[in-house]
């Protein structure tokens, strides 16, 4: 399969069960909105070393916000159940309770249960203070510019994640330019992220390593520079490879986000040095969920 | 369907207990033998349709037409179902409600919704002492849901409240609040004397500055954030509360009862 001259390969992408949950960030203004919704996803693009991956799903408006304040929404992404909830709570406590002006609310209605505030009100030292309204439980905790307001639980459900593709290039900045192009387009979709830096991993990394210690290293068949050294994916002309990678909380929110994201790789095309597309797997062993991307962008 | 209708034909002499009246017992029965069931009238047994003209079919909405304040009971532990009180209503109103819906079109007489855990009542007109409060002896008083009253409340509403919403148009008499454990009483017209007498937790949203006893410290002026979604919540209800130029965030709080636990709190708009 070709689109305006980028070959897509005849491959898939591998993705795996998750458990993920979605909570709603509001402040004063989107600024500080945002700057607490970018602590709270900090230092969580992979699960491999940072216990979860997290990441900004959309700016949202007031009127779409529980307080009526400008808002963010964020995901949180975790291997099981017990992980996902140990990271909301520290990441809720360290980086949205601490933010000026901040309250935290449920982005997820359904599902089980998992706290969100109900154990932050802890820091209130007896002064917190319950309101139940419209059937949600709320803490009130006094902190030192105000109250902080929160949702006492939100909602876990099963999710997918480590969607992905592999943009190849002529250069490093024609792969970094059409990944941008593809971020700007999936963050457009609901229901998924793009964990890391910028919603783009140039480091993407095989299963296993010559070193015991590591369990997974760079994945030296995309690496351009080994393409003489090593059994290589990169044809000649490839220069630079960039992934993307995506969580969703479900497989059909990352087929849209994934074909969103192509497309728009494609649109920028060969004219551009973008010469082919392709995806990591690990030989469809590891994981149930498969995305093959010529039936994506079929 | 036609609603089950209940018209009172005279005004008993006596107080009667109406607590078998309630939706969930009279869904399997026929009109002819809800007219047979048995209420207390003071010490006297009295049929149902010695007292009542019934008609209609409707278990689950049930309409008291010509009511009075000698009407007890009403609604007593109802779970689900409406009943439209067209008149007074007498002592207990709702006690024990556990959900559904009652609406009083007049005023209503001691411990309306005492001991309530879920549902909606609503009273037009003005509600007697120990609205939402616990029965003597007992340590919880309303336990959830929300209560409207478009006029005033006696002494001691809320006495003992434990969660859920109690909400007065008018003015609200001497203890408002008093002995509350949690939950929220909003009170538009004026306050009486001990407001919040003992109160633990809970809070006292007011429209007008109270006389507050020395035992409530006075906080500061704050704008607290969930105050609009609790406004937001109150969209829904006939009543001024639902109107948004009535809501504010801004408030001057005390705290107390001091010489209780002292973490509750009265907010008075600014």
């Amino acid at each position: 399969m070709i689109i305006n001259g980028v070959s897509i390969d005849a491959t898939f992408a591998e993705a795996f069960p998750m458990k993920a949950t979605r909570a709603i960030i509001t402040a004063q203004n989107e600024k500080w909105a945002m700057i607490s919704a970018q602590a709270m996803t900090g230092f969580a693009t992979s699960v491999i070393a940072c216990g979860c991956e997290a990441g900004i799903e959309r700016v949202l408006d007031p009127s779409e916000t529980p307080d009526g304040r400008p808002g963010v929404s964020i995901m949180i992404f975790a291997m099981g159940a017990k992980g996902l909830a140990k990271q909301l709570e520290t990441r809720a406590g360290q980086c949205v309770l601490t933010s000026p002006t901040s309250a935290l609310f449920a982005g997820i209605d359904g599902g089980k249960r998992i706290p969100l505030g109900k154990n932050l009100r802890y820091f209130g030292d007896g002064f917190q203070i319950a309101k139940l309204i419209n059937g949600k439980r709320y803490w009130r905790i006094p902190v030192m510019d105000g109250e902080f307001l929160t949702e006492a639980t939100t909602g876990q459900v099963d999710a997918v994640g480590g969607g992905n593709f592999l943009v190849l290039a002529e250069s490093q900045p024609q792969a970094l330019a059409a990944c941008e192009a593809a971020i700007e387009e999936m963050r457009k979709i609901p229901n998924v992220i793009m964990p890391f830096p910028g919603g783009v991993v140039r480091s993407g990394s095989k299963v296993g390593s010559k070193y015991k210690t590591l369990n997974a290293s760079t994945n030296d068949a995309f690496c351009p520079t080994l393409k003489g050294m090593t059994k290589t994916d990169c044809s000649p002309e490839i220069e630079s490879v960039m992934e993307i990678v995506i969580d969703g909380l479900t497989k059909e929110d990352i087929d849209r986000a994934m074909r969103v994201g192509i497309q728009a790789v494609c649109d920028l095309g060969a004219a551009n040095g973008i010469k082919r597309i392709s995806a990591g797997n690990y030989g469809g062993k590891l994981g149930p969920f498969h995305f093959h991307l010529q039936e994506i962008m079929a | 369907m036609s609603a089950l209708t209940f018209t009172l034909k005279y005004s008993p002499a006596q107080r009667v207990d109406l607590s078998p009246l309630v939706c969930d017992q009279l869904k399997e029965l026929s009109l002819a033998e809800i007219a047979a069931l048995e209420l207390y009238c003071g010490k006297r047994k009295l049929r149902v349709d010695e007292l009542f003209t019934l008609s209609g079919d409707d278990a689950q909405n049930i309409v008291i037409k010509n009511s009075n304040d000698k009407l007890d009971y009403i609604g007593k532990d109802l779970q689900n179902g409406t009943i439209s009180v067209e008149g007074d209503a007498g002592a207990y109103l709702g006690m024990g409600l556990q959900g559904g819906t009652i609406n009083v079109s007049g005023n209503v007489g001691i411990y309306a919704a005492c001991e309530m855990k879920k549902g909606y009542l609503e009273i037009s007109g003005n509600a007697g002492d120990l609205l939402g409060a616990a029965l003597p002896g007992n340590k919880m008083g309303m336990k959830g849901g929300t209560i409207l009253v478009k006029g005033n409340v006696g002494e001691r509403a809320g006495d003992h409240m434990r969660r859920g919403n109690i909400l007065i148009e008018g003015n609200a008499g001497d203890y408002c609040g008093s002995r509350m454990t949690a939950g929220t009483i909003a009170v538009m017209g004026q306050t009486g004397r001990f407001l919040g007498y003992a109160m633990r937790r809970g809070t006292l949203l007011l429209w007008n500055q109270p006389t507050l006893s020395a035992s409530f410290n006075d906080c500061g002026t704050h704008t607290l954030a969930f105050l609009p979604m609790l406004f937001r919540s109150f969209k829904s209800l006939n009543s001024k509360f639902a109107d948004s130029s009535v809501a504010f965030n801004r408030v001057r709080r005390f705290g107390g009862d001091m010489a209780e636990m002292g973490r509750g709190e009265v907010l008075v708009k600014i």
